[in-house]
């Protein structure tokens, strides 16, 4: 792919991204938030994030699969930072309409209830994320170290799928997708990095 | 933070019955041209086409009625529902619950009573005058409606079923029928679905045996044709489609405490200082508000204290929640 349609795709891909926004918000105006609208935004923007974040660690096993595919490395910081911003929408409605914005109702949420605090270990993770996003950032702190801490869109994903499975009803099942997803995401992370691993050891074995 | 403004209107007058009358005319009218039309093919057509079938019910006004307060309208009260006899989503009940057959309809009275008996609905329809009752509903999933209920004291009822003295609890049991509830083969809970109230708590005169709502019967997924209504326990307290009633003994077994004791108390009565494990009961969700002033602050006993805290005089309310 050229660089210019790339940057293309990009002014389809950014839009795209803001459609299950543009969908609440229409819901909103037309009144079809459903009985129940808080519980509707709620769910709709955590699902969200999860999918973003889901489809920002798959950018790097598909990537592997053909060298042509190459050009989706340039998306994954953006749909990163969807989910980050998916994740964010979804905090302001625990603040705000959970809590009320009362900091004292919150503190007591958060020490009281494990699935917020994975929840919120989760956003924490996606923060420092977004921040170290910028490439003067990376220049600044050096590939290796970059990748390192960007290895914590995992801890993310980990941290929100848990969050998941721990508010929903005893005997409910609907996390078993998005885990079943990141279960694959993760092993073929694995085979990856043995492949690589093992390709870099016959390397240096046919060098000596 | 506010409350939402009530107006001082009515219930007959809020109702949005213009909604709904339009939609039955119009079902009325697609119903007599397709004169072979099943109930499953009008659902088919229309997901609550059995409200087309809806009786209405005459009732009497009751002093046990919560006033001024705003009704939820009935387009919610029957599409946001939790029955899980007809799936674990919302708005499954709404969709699911016309394979529920409501005649004939008989209600079990067994247990240590003086004879046991079997009642027939329509018996039951005409035992005593129906009341139009408006009660808070609180779930505990931190949601709540005001719902005009019909309905007489299920201590009426209970005088008709003769218990004996040794009788220290009444355990409900709903409809278990996989062939009108498929999913009670998917759904991991210990069927029949079973609560249980102290006989105390049974004869409080605000404990409801209801047969309708908004001044019609039940629709099937508000728990057809016989539920009970607890206003002051969160909502599962209040057994659905009702085959059975059993004067026992001992605390009877109640679902949702099997399948989490820690999460679901036998008396489970709505309080706000008592927290869900996994969330606070402080503040509820009003269903049918607009999302920016849903909050509102839960009230001890739902609002119903003057008439019911004296049943749990001395208990601890942490421990026994």
């Amino acid at each position: 792919m050229t660089n210019r349609s790339i940057v293309t795709l990009k002014w389809f891909v950014f839009p795209a991204c803001l459609i299950p926004l543009g969908h609440l918000v229409y819901r909103g105006f037309t009144n079809a938030l459903g009985p129940d609208p808080v519980a509707t935004i709620t769910h709709r923007t955590g699902f969200w994030t999860l999918y973003f974040l889901l489809i920002s660690l798959a950018i790097t096993p598909v990537r592997c699969l053909s060298a042509r595919l190459g050009w989706l490395i340039r998306f994954r910081r953006m749909l990163g930072l969807f989910a980050f911003f998916y994740a964010c929408l979804h905090l302001l409605t625990w603040v705000w309409l959970y809590s009320g914005f009362s900091v004292q109702a919150m503190i007591q949420d958060l020490s009281k209830r494990p699935y917020i605090m994975a929840g919120m270990a989760g956003w924490l993770c996606l923060l420092i994320l977004a921040v170290t996003s910028p490439m003067f950032v990376l220049r600044k702190l050096g590939g290796k170290r970059w990748q390192r801490i960007h290895r914590l869109a995992y801890v993310a994903a980990i941290a929100g799928v848990i969050h998941y499975w721990w508010i929903v009803k005893s005997g409910v099942l609907t996390p078993w997708r998005v885990t079943a997803v990141l279960t694959i995401l993760f092993l073929a992370r694995i085979v990856w990095t043995i492949r690589e691993q093992r390709r870099r050891k016959l390397r240096t074995a046919v060098a000596a | 933070m506010k409350r939402i403004d009530i107006p001082k209107i009515p219930s007959s007058e809020i109702t949005p019955q213009s909604a709904y009358m339009n939609r039955r005319a119009f079902m009325a009218g697609a119903a007599g041209a397709a004169a072979l039309a099943t109930p499953f093919l009008r659902h088919m057509a229309h997901p609550q086409a059995v409200e087309a079938d809806t009786q209405k019910l005459a009732t009497v006004p009751s002093k046990y009625s919560s006033t001024g307060l705003q009704l939820t309208s009935f387009n919610d009260i029957t599409t946001y529902n939790n029955f899980y006899e007809f799936g674990v989503e919302k708005s499954d009940p709404s969709h699911n619950a016309w394979r529920l057959k409501t005649r004939p309809w008989t209600v079990k009275v067994s247990g240590l009573v003086k004879k046991p008996k079997t009642f027939d609905i329509d018996t039951l329809l005409k035992l005593q005058p129906m009341e139009e009752r408006v009660y808070r509903h609180r779930c505990v999933e931190a949601w709540s409606m005001v719902i005009p209920w019909a309905g007489y004291s299920l201590s009426e009822f209970i005088k008709q079923c003769e218990p004996l003295g040794s009788a220290k609890y009444v355990q409900f049991l709903s409809l278990d029928n996989p062939q009108e509830e498929p999913w009670i083969r998917q759904v991991d809970l210990h069927w029949p679905y079973s609560e249980g109230l102290r006989m105390d708590e049974a004869m409080n005169p605000l404990a409801l045996l209801t047969f309708g709502l908004y001044g019609q019967v039940l629709p099937n997924q508000d728990g057809a044709p016989i539920r009970m209504v607890l206003p002051w326990k969160y909502g599962f307290k209040s057994a659905k489609s009702l085959v059975e009633v059993k004067f026992v003994k001992n605390q009877p077994r109640t679902t949702w405490n099997e399948s989490a004791p820690n999460e679901y108390g036998f008396y489970s009565n709505v309080n706000p200082n008592v927290d869900h494990p996994r969330w606070s009961q402080k503040y509820e969700r009003v269903i049918g508000a607009p999302f920016w002033k849903a909050r509102q602050p839960t009230l001890m006993f739902n609002g119903y204290g003057d008439q019911v805290a004296y049943l749990y005089k001395g208990m601890d309310l942490r421990k026994d929640f």
